[in-house]
């Protein structure tokens, strides 16, 4: 099989039905969009979820420098607090609650700290010493909070007991939503694209019928015959999902970095680079979709 | 070369069969005339030959082959092996006389080298040398079925099929288009033309296959259009008294054919005899 040959039937092809290539094109556009908005929403949960999130329910800070809490009366927490607490939590009376606990030290604060904010200036301007150290816990019932918070909240050297779960979850389930509502139109736009596929296939196949038609007389392979419609497809497909991709990378370089984490230093925002592990997925959505209902149309309207 | 085995084709369970248990053997390098009214049965003939439709019942047989066991993905090698030459020449209408024959070999991925060298060849064979840069549009009719017959055989086809080629031709212009035809015959190609023309039939004094209703009522060596025999059943003896040639012109390459054992063959045809 020539491929200057193939390439120029293409060609011919997507220049004799332009204006529905531009169609098939933006409506894979908006509709990878939409795949893509809801794959955003995911990896900003997952980077607010941070480091402890999928791991524990509650965190026991201890006391600190700054720490303004009555039980820090006596400054930061002194390793025979910590050491007392830790027997504590492994004392029965509690450690039916639990099942499993770590201590986090500054050390290791800062470090989960860093990662999770990487793409936020704040993180230049915090030091390892004003981060408080923490018992971060695993609970057997998530729903038993309040025991561990009333146990520990008097203790010495412990600043704060705070169940991060119930912090978070409202805000996720937010997101979750709005990432539900994005996959739907999701859906239906591809249902959408993937007719107006259908359709551009079967103009194109028309109106090259006598060719196909003179290509299988003198015994042209099927693919040879069919390759070029598919890719038709595909390469319009291809050219709405990477308008998608640019859209999504715009939105999380000049909305999220730029605006939003202005606005809300304190919150980690997904950056820019990590929309693109999304592109690959886009792009391979566009091709299938593109590449089985041309398919399928050819299948019915083009006999080979 | 094409050998039809008691094929029945039935498009309409309610209708009359379009082939009725049809026997017919040509042989490699012949030419033979498909006559016969419309909806007797020819194009259906052709299309079963191409594998176009299955066979209701009954084995084609196109080289040797049974179509029927031919895989889909391999019946484009089957269709390289048999040219197709229609009434209305079928040409792309936006590329040259050059171009409508390359693309011929384009499609099956002959390189550019191969294309150059035979396309002016092929042309000078079907005579139009000299007019490659030429658009349908700027050709005449027979020009035009020219250039079908030119692409039709230009990867060089063991058989060709056409169906009515002289069909929107004067006269004149058809006995040119049969020179053609008639030269690739010589060259060794079997030809198999479905006509209506009883001129052209008549001149060229072919082997002619009459069809009717689907099935074969008549078939003769060097025969004219319209049978001078008044019963179909003396035939053969009255030809035999007639003084004219009882068996088929022989075939060129008819020492190695290969296509079936030769009992099979005589066989067969002493099968479609016993029809006549």
């Amino acid at each position: 099989m020539r491929l200057a040959f193939v390439l120029g039937e293409i060609g011919s092809g997507l220049r004799r039905n332009l204006s529905m290539v531009v169609s098939v094109i933006l409506v894979t556009f908006v509709s990878l969009t939409f795949v893509g908005a809801a794959g955003m929403l995911q990896l900003q949960i997952n980077q607010m979820k941070g480091y402890w999130y999928d791991k524990v329910q509650v965190a026991i800070f201890l006391c600190s420098d700054g720490s303004t809490a009555p039980g820090c009366a006596t400054g930061p927490a002194t390793p025979e607090q910590q050491e007392n607490l830790r027997k504590l939590l492994e004392s029965p009376a509690v450690a039916q609650y639990v099942n499993d606990f770590q201590f986090e030290s500054r050390d290791d604060a800062y470090r989960h700290f860093k990662e999770q904010f990487s793409n936020s200036p704040i993180v230049d301007s915090v030091t390892p010493d004003q981060l408080p150290a923490s018992f971060r816990i695993n609970m057997k019932d998530p729903e038993k909070y309040q025991i561990i918070s009333e146990t520990f909240s008097s203790q010495a050297g412990v600043e704060t007991v705070i169940d991060q779960r119930q912090l978070l979850e409202r805000l996720f389930s937010a997101m979750n939503i709005a990432s539900l509502v994005a996959v739907s139109v999701a859906g239906v736009m591809i249902v959408c694209a993937i007719l107006l596929i259908a359709t551009t296939i079967r103009l194109s196949a028309f109106s090259r019928r006598r060719e196909t038609g003179i290509m299988r007389l003198v015994g042209a392979s099927k693919i040879v015959i069919q390759l070029p419609f598919i890719l038709e497809g595909v390469i319009a497909a291809v050219i709405g999902a990477a308008l998608a991709s640019g859209t999504l990378w715009a939105v999380a370089h000049f909305f999220l970095g730029g605006y939003l984490s202005r606005q809300y230093p304190d919150t980690a925002f997904i950056s820019a680079g990590q929309t693109l592990i999304l592109v690959p997925a886009l792009i391979g959505l566009g091709v299938v979709l593109a590449g089985v209902s041309s398919l399928l149309t050819l299948r019915r309207y083009l006999r080979v | 070369m094409i050998r039809f085995d008691n094929v029945t084709k039935v498009y309409d369970q309610n209708a009359r069969p379009a082939l009725d248990a049809i026997n017919l053997e040509i042989d490699r390098g012949e030419f033979a005339f498909l006559v016969g009214a419309s909806g007797s049965g020819k194009s259906t003939f052709l299309r079963l030959v191409l594998k176009e439709d299955r066979a209701s019942s009954g084995a084609v047989y196109v080289a040797g082959q049974n179509v029927a066991n031919i895989s889909s993905w391999r019946v484009p090698r089957l269709r390289r092996g048999i040219g197709v030459v229609f009434q209305d020449f079928r040409l792309l209408p936006q590329k040259t006389v050059f171009a409508n024959v390359a693309f011929a070999m384009q499609v099956i991925g002959k390189s550019r080298s191969v294309i150059r060298d035979t396309v002016p060849e092929v042309l000078k064979t079907v005579g139009l040398e000299g007019k490659e840069n030429r658009l349908p549009h700027e050709l005449s009719g027979g020009e035009q079925q020219r250039v079908a017959i030119a692409r039709a055989v230009v990867n060089r086809p063991g058989i060709l099929l056409a169906d009515e080629p002289t069909g929107n031709l004067d006269p004149t212009t058809s006995m040119g288009i049969m020179g053609v035809l008639d030269k690739i015959n010589q060259n060794g190609t079997t030809v198999v033309m479905a006509t209506h023309d009883d001129d052209i039939v008549n001149e060229m004094r072919k082997r002619v296959v009459e069809l009717r209703n689907g099935v074969v009522i008549r078939d003769e060596a060097k025969a004219l259009y319209t049978s001078m025999i008044p019963v179909v059943g003396q035939s053969r003896r009255l030809r035999d008294a007639s003084g004219r040639e009882l068996e088929p012109a022989p075939a060129p390459a008819a020492p190695n054919r290969s296509e079936a054992p030769a009992t099979t063959r005589a066989a067969a045809r002493a099968a479609g005899e016993g029809r006549l």
